[in-house]
């Protein structure tokens, strides 16, 4: 493990609390904390998780005006920008000239200016990304390194906030707003990588921990490490850059067509001028070899991560391979995401995973594996 | 009994061994979700990756820490593996040996070098 870890504000807290911690993404996280995986990911789904997601880089966009921001920043993504409304949140992601995905992301229309929360391991290719082609068009690009960020997921989310800021429950899925909480200024969000209700929250570093530890003292509340984030957002079907989406994958192959709105797309005011337009539009007419698909091993096996995939009646024909895979503990069944050829994708086929040179029984279904519970 | 840097326990019983992986190893590797046992009456050689142990996140292997031929396992864990976590020194053993070389397992560490090393 290398000795020069970068530290979130919370670390301490993390320490305080005995948690495991490991190495992501350049920084000293916490894997779990006492209870374990499961028992993190159980409590998410039943009551509140609070994680520590400070690696995460935030990021702010300002120009002259929100207009100015929403149209440079359209240069660099297949989102509309300019259409989203004032304290409102939407998923997109930065495409390269060959269609790869370089990173995927949260953004909000903050009135003046642009939000974003980006993959801890690309925000310095992001932030060089974003400055190259952005200031260019007069927009400036700053990192914020004096914020802190965590999210508190599950049912009893919207309850633990609202004895701080009763007028949370205002608040709808994906919706922005600046609050106090404790004391500190707040950029919130109601949002998630856990396929629950639940809530980002921006916190300066100094505050972070305080508010944090304010947010633990209620009875439903428990810390969550990046072990069962990493569970709850495969059940929940959500992508994970640099594992289930890179710089190689196309967002077509990953599903994710849904977050480009049609004005992107051919035929739209404002198709195309993103980049890879002509690949990524050209696979949304004519298909994709591979298509990012759920899976179900029939046995108790979990297959993991790069493990290969074969036609079931031609067991020399590999079809696909595996980008992530879990044992679920909502399911209680191994469950997993991978890439399959276009023609073996459909929701039943059976296929085979190779695991330590067993043929394993696997059926493709559908992603999520559980049914996500957000407020709309 | 005696223990493994790989945190395997081993104990004589008449002329078999009987393996299992110590309580500080079984809280490392988390809640346990699927075990993959050696099939009974293989032979194996130290070292050999014989037990496949599966957390909610990750796999680890458990190598043989002797020759010798795989006698009994402990189909119970096939059916609920989380016994690793609630009693790996006691019920959760994962399989019998009977060693080609009785002697073998007298390489290994007793139990005060063991908990020194995981200190």
């Amino acid at each position: 493990m290398s000795d020069k870890l970068m530290h979130t504000p919370l670390n301490k807290l993390h320490q305080n609390n005995n948690a495991r911690m490991t190495a992501f993404a350049g920084y000293d996280m916490p894997l779990q904390y006492v209870n374990g995986i499961m028992s993190e990911h159980l409590h998410t789904r039943s009551q509140a998780g609070l994680f520590d997601v400070s690696h995460m880089g935030q990021i702010v966009l300002r120009g002259n005006d929100f207009n100015q921001v929403a149209e440079a920043l359209e240069t660099l993504i297949p989102m509309e920008v300019k259409t989203l409304q004032v304290d409102r949140q939407r998923y997109g992601f930065f495409t390269n000239s060959t269609g790869g995905i370089l990173d995927d992301f949260m953004f909000s229309n903050r009135g003046d200016h642009i939000y974003m929360v980006v993959n801890a391991s690309r925000k310095e290719d992001d932030i060089k990304h974003l400055r190259e082609h952005l200031e260019p068009l007069g927009v400036t690009v700053k990192n914020l390194e004096n914020r802190a960020l965590i999210a508190l997921q599950g049912p009893a989310s919207e309850k633990v906030l609202s004895e701080h800021y009763p007028k949370i429950s205002d608040m709808q899925f994906m919706d922005v707003s600046t609050i106090p909480i404790a004391g500190a200024e707040c950029w919130i969000s109601r949002s998630g990588y856990t396929g629950e209700d639940g809530f980002e929250i921006s916190i300066p570093n100094k505050a972070a921990e305080n508010v944090a530890n304010t947010l633990l003292k209620h009875e439903l509340v428990e810390l969550v490490g990046l072990g069962a984030r990493d569970s709850l957002r495969l059940e929940a079907g959500l992508c994970l850059y640099g594992q289930d989406i890179d710089i190689k994958t196309s967002p077509i192959a990953a599903g994710l067509k849904w977050a480009m709105q049609k004005s992107r797309l051919i035929g739209g005011q404002q198709e195309g001028n993103f980049p890879g337009a002509n690949k990524i539009l050209s696979e949304i007419e004519n298909g994709t070899e591979y298509k990012l698909v759920g899976l179900i091993p029939i046995g108790k096996a979990p297959i993991r991560s790069n493990t290969q995939l074969f036609c079931k009646s031609l067991v020399s024909q590999k079809v696909g391979w595996v980008t992530s895979g879990i044992f679920s503990p909502v399911k209680k069944c191994p469950i997993a995401m991978g890439y399959l050829k276009s023609e073996f994708s459909t929701k039943g086929t059976m296929i085979h995973a190779e695991v330590r040179g067993k043929m394993l029984e696997v059926e493709v279904t559908s992603v999520p594996f559980v049914k996500k519970s957000f407020k709309k | 009994m005696k223990f493994t840097e790989e945190h395997e326990w081993l104990k004589a019983e008449g002329d078999l061994v009987v393996v299992g992986i110590t309580e500080h190893a079984s809280s490392q590797l988390g809640d346990i979700v699927f075990i993959e046992l050696p099939d009974e009456g293989a032979t194996v050689s130290k070292d050999d990756e014989i037990v496949v142990i599966e957390s909610v996140k990750a796999a680890s292997d458990i190598l043989s820490p002797l020759d010798g031929e795989i006698v009994e396992i402990n189909e119970m864990l096939v059916d609920e593996p989380s016994k690793v976590n609630d009693d790996p020194m006691g019920d959760a053993w994962f399989f019998k040996i009977k060693p080609d070389d009785s002697e073998q397992m007298n390489e290994y560490m007793d139990e005060a070098a063991y908990t020194k090393l995981i200190g």
